[in-house]
């Protein structure tokens, strides 16, 4: 018999998450994801100036907040033919780079960890020996006995309180938790410590954008203007607290959080390394330009896709071809004008709703129908994962040195083969790996803004198509970047200085949408088939496979339409 | 605030002396493989009041209030959250999820009826019986009005929650409104921006804690506190709009000579906010200082009141077009061009505002 489990909300995720799958025999038989929440700002956005669509689409997400707006500056740029300056490429990939460091510190401790560690258990951990281990492990200088018995002191006084706070009605014993006591509070230390430092890495957008969440972007390259001889202006102090923020994240990176997913998945290796795996496509975008936009042989995350792992050949991908990317709707509340049956490249892109969910409160969605606010996107008809396993896959089926180097110390260090990254796991680890990366490259991006400065280039923005007089009467562009959670892309048509149309294709509508009309699931969806429940009541399982992804719900679903009416439906259920 | 029991005023009640309950918190400590100290900081934290329990609501948003949240340095929110506040439900950091966070949540309603802090992040869809926001399978607003129901009072976070922000801005597809007019009989504190600034949030916290009060607020709920002064009138760069000394294109040499922004489109002269002086991130810097105009974040409708790159004046209402392009005599003209300014105001009238701490701003429309 098949018992149907309903999570929702999930949470330590951005936005609304609702996820039903059936179980039998103690596993995972079917599931379906669904976004519950939806706004609209695809449609707010038309007859708008597209020089202000960034500020619009950067509040779509203030988790990953600034990708949205990379994308439509570059969306924008790309359609009015502008070229940003070296410097303004520089300051894009710091405050990039300054986002993925700080997002993904974030998933692993505040979103993630709660998964795997035993916030209760550490009450009972050796403070001598959590630090002995903690020492045997890495370099980083917090991790006395004291300092662990204090923190355990802390820690008991609050549970002894008797108000968990976040903490409460947690899954804490679980059987699926399988971490001794030290390395459990090891990772309540490190959460705390997390949560201090990622407001410090996030002063680089500060800087150079003004304010965080949320910082200022520019058509045309950054508004920060350079000034060595100014107080008003970007100058050696502001950059000098730069390269300070820079070298504290390398460190928190490779002492803290790298140590800690090394230490956290030698426990799980065995069976979250061969869990979840899901999808065998895999798409990238690519970012990081270091020779301007249009030079994508010289993005540091390379562009591609890989189908059926196998990781011996790179496809390319193209977003203005109107065969490859399309949307569509066969299980999402919307309707298209040509019909259901068929997709839509984003620049033809509708936004037309459709309501027919049951009428809440409701127990169960009606998975045979429609049941999301979230398109189903497509490569070719191929449904595909994008995120960090997928740039690092990309990067090493693309042959790079520096990806295959980080790749095979984590797979070495475990003591696993390479297969164990089509997992739960490979996917936590992957977001790992690539923030080493990351780490590395935002110095070079930082040496590369001082020497251009050096050699008298200070040029931050290009203006000579920010006037709407110099623009086309029709122009349409596409804006791709990679956010935290994998390939965003942005489509507009621009009419007579407006925008005509905007789409919004992000990472968790790939992963997170409803399945499509041949049937075939979506990446949360399929990752999911196979997992062991242990305990119906407490869904472990499905979240550690679900937060493995970073879901972005908020993200995922923007479009809308003010006639949507309820049709109720039979239950079947 | 109103004395809350605790575990100790639950032992006394049960018949036990103190005499037993420092025993038991001694045994606790030694369960707890503690040193025998610890009974003294136990017991302390058992006979002290409870921590105020808040629940954290989600509604139509981005999520970036949670995050401006913890990005606050005084106090930093690890402290906020083991020590001062007990975040009983948070979609966003909790460890429970799905039945198990509803429990939570519920628990604390019932427990602390009339006691804990609703706060909410993101607006309330109304259209179509609020199928554009569902948690748990239920509607959005269901969800807020019984949670509204017992909580002591309400911080409405970010634009969203006080004015409906981007999802509100023309045409408003799903019905988007904010907390106000749709919870009544509750006090309401209206933490504007998008998002606040982290600093000014967590202030609003420790102003309930500290002083046990709501804080005071303007016309529009905000707290004064934090957003009594315009942007305009608390900018570094204020003189430079005095003399005359303006922007004219992004990255020219004025702007690299940090001139004001006004022709870009400054919004700061009908944005009230803290940047000037709190600024951003713990005072590393704010919009304006790293060179992009105000867009206005902190009022209502600003999605609506562009373009952002447009210079003010060129709006119905407003007047002072003339004055910023004449050096000098600008200096004589008010500079309120706000939300409410329908009359031309005088310097004389504006120093009497500032003076009193006063704003008067209303709403547009909505």
């Amino acid at each position: 018999m098949e018992k149907r489990i309903v999570v929702d909300p999930v949470t330590r995720i951005e936005g609304h998450l609702r996820v039903e799958v059936e179980v039998k025999d103690g596993k995972i038989v079917d599931a379906f994801s669904s976004g519950t929440m939806v706004r609209g700002l695809e449609l707010i956005l038309k007859g708008r100036d597209p020089r202000d669509a960034w500020a619009f689409t950067e509040r779509v997400c203030g988790v990953c907040t600034t990708v949205h707006a990379l994308a439509s500056v570059r969306t924008v740029e790309d359609a009015l033919g502008i070229a940003v300056p070296p410097n303004a490429e520089m300051v894009r990939n710091l405050m990039f780079c300054a986002q993925y460091m700080q997002d993904h510190v974030v998933h692993f401790y505040h979103l993630h960890a709660l998964d795997w560690v035993d916030v209760v258990s550490a009450l009972s951990a050796d403070p001598v020996a959590t630090s002995q281990l903690a020492q045997s492990i890495s370099n980083w200088p917090k991790s006395s006995p004291g300092y662990f018995s204090d923190l355990q002191k802390r820690l008991t006084k609050f549970v002894q309180s008797g108000q968990l706070g976040i903490f409460a009605n947690g899954y804490w014993g679980h059987p699926a938790y399988k971490l001794p006591a030290e390395v459990n509070l090891i990772g309540v230390a490190h959460y705390l410590e997390a949560l201090e430092w990622q407001k410090e890495i996030i002063k680089i957008h500060t800087i150079f954008g003004g304010k965080n969440p949320h910082p200022n972007y520019l058509v045309g390259g950054a508004a920060c203007s350079i000034n060595i001889d100014e107080n008003n202006a970007i100058n050696a102090e502001r950059l000098a607290y730069v390269g300070r923020l820079l070298d504290e994240a390398h460190t928190f990176i490779n002492q803290v959080y790298i140590p800690d997913l090394l230490a956290v998945a030698s426990f799980y290796k065995n069976d979250w390394g061969a869990i979840g795996g899901g999808l065998t496509n895999y798409l990238a975008y690519g970012d990081l330009p270091t020779n301007g936009y249009s030079d994508v042989e010289r993005f540091k995350f390379p562009r591609g896709i890989i189908m059926g792992r196998n990781l011996n050949e790179v496809i390319p991908v193209d977003g203005k071809d109107p065969d490859q990317i399309k949307e569509f709707i066969n299980h999402s509340y919307y309707d298209y004008s040509s019909g259901v049956e068929q997709g839509l490249h984003p620049w033809e892109g509708e936004t037309n709703l459709n309501y027919t969910g049951p009428k809440p409160p409701y127990d169960y969605l009606n998975v045979e129908d429609k049941y999301s606010w979230l398109k189903t996107p497509r490569w070719k008809g191929n449904p595909m994962e994008v995120g960090p396993l997928s740039r690092m896959l990309v990067g090493y089926a693309s042959g790079r040195d520096e990806y295959k180097e980080v790749i095979h110390y984590a797979l070495n260090k475990l003591d696993v083969p390479v297969t164990a990254l089509f997992s739960t796991l490979g996917r936590t680890a992957a977001r790992g790996l690539e923030s080493i990366l990351v780490a590395d490259w935002a110095k070079e991006f930082y040496n590369q803004l001082l020497a251009n400065i050096r050699n008298g280039d200070t040029r931050m923005a290009n203006n000579e198509k920010w006037e709407p007089a110099t623009w086309p009467t029709e122009a349409k562009g596409v804006g791709m970047t990679e956010a935290p959670r994998g390939a965003l892309a942005h489509w507009i048509v621009i009419k007579d200085k407006k925008i005509d149309n905007y789409q919004l294709v992000v990472p968790s509508t790939w992963n997170a949408s409803p399945r499509d009309g041949k049937g075939q699931r979506s990446a949360y969806e399929e990752s999911l088939i196979g997992t062991p429940i242990a305990n119906p009541d407490q869904p472990l399982e499905i979240l550690r496979t679900i937060h493995s992804f970073d879901p972005c719900l908020a993200c995922a679903v923007h479009v809308y339409d003010e006639k949507g009416k309820y049709v109720h439906q039979i239950q079947t259920f | 605030m109103t004395k809350q029991t605790t575990i100790y005023d639950e032992i006394r009640e049960k018949g036990h002396s103190r005499r037993d309950f420092i025993k038991f918190c001694g045994m606790m400590a030694a369960m707890l493989g503690l040193e025998h100290s610890a009974a003294g900081q136990i017991a302390k934290a058992l006979e002290t009041k409870p921590r105020l329990p808040l629940i954290w609501l989600h509604g139509q948003e981005c999520t970036c209030c949670s995050e401006s949240f913890i990005r606050s340095s005084h106090p930093i929110v690890a402290d906020i959250l083991l020590d001062k506040v007990s975040l009983d439900y948070t979609e966003t950091l909790m460890a429970a999820a799905g039945h198990q966070a509803e429990e939570a949540m519920h628990n604390t309603m019932e427990k602390y009826k009339g006691e804990y802090l609703l706060l909410c992040e993101g607006s309330i869809p109304l259209t179509a019986d609020g199928v554009y926001c569902c948690i748990g399978g239920r509607s959005y607003n269901d969800i807020i009005q019984e949670a509204a129901d017992g909580a002591k009072a309400v911080i409405a976070w970010g634009n969203c929650a006080s004015s409906g922000c981007v999802q509100a801005a023309s045409p408003n597809p799903t019905g988007a409104t904010p907390i106000h007019k749709v919870i009544h009989g509750k006090p309401i504190i209206n933490v504007q921006g998008c998002p606040p600034i982290a600093e000014v949030m967590a202030g609003v916290v420790v102003h309930l804690l500290a002083f046990e009060r709501i804080p005071q607020l303007d016309g529009l709920g905000r707290p004064k506190a934090f957003y009594s002064r315009r942007v305009h009138d608390t900018c570094y760069r204020r003189p430079n709009f005095d003399a005359g000394l303006f922007v004219e294109s992004f990255d020219d040499e004025n702007a690299r000579r940090g001139y004001c922004l006004y022709k870009m489109g400054c919004k700061g002269p009908s944005t009230y906010n803290s940047c000037g002086v709190i600024k951003w991130n713990n005072g590393v810097s704010f919009p304006i200082q790293s060179g992009h105009p105000c867009i206005g974040c902190s009022e209502a409708n600003f999605w609506d009141n562009g373009p952002f790159y447009r210079r003010l004046p060129e709006f119905p209402g407003f007047g002072i077009e003339s004055t910023a392009d004449k050096v000098g005599v600008a200096l004589g003209v008010g500079t309120a061009v706000g939300i409410a300014a329908h009359a031309i105001t005088t310097n004389i009238r504006k120093k009497k505002l500032i003076e009193r701490g006063h704003c008067e701003p209303e709403e547009s429309n909505t």
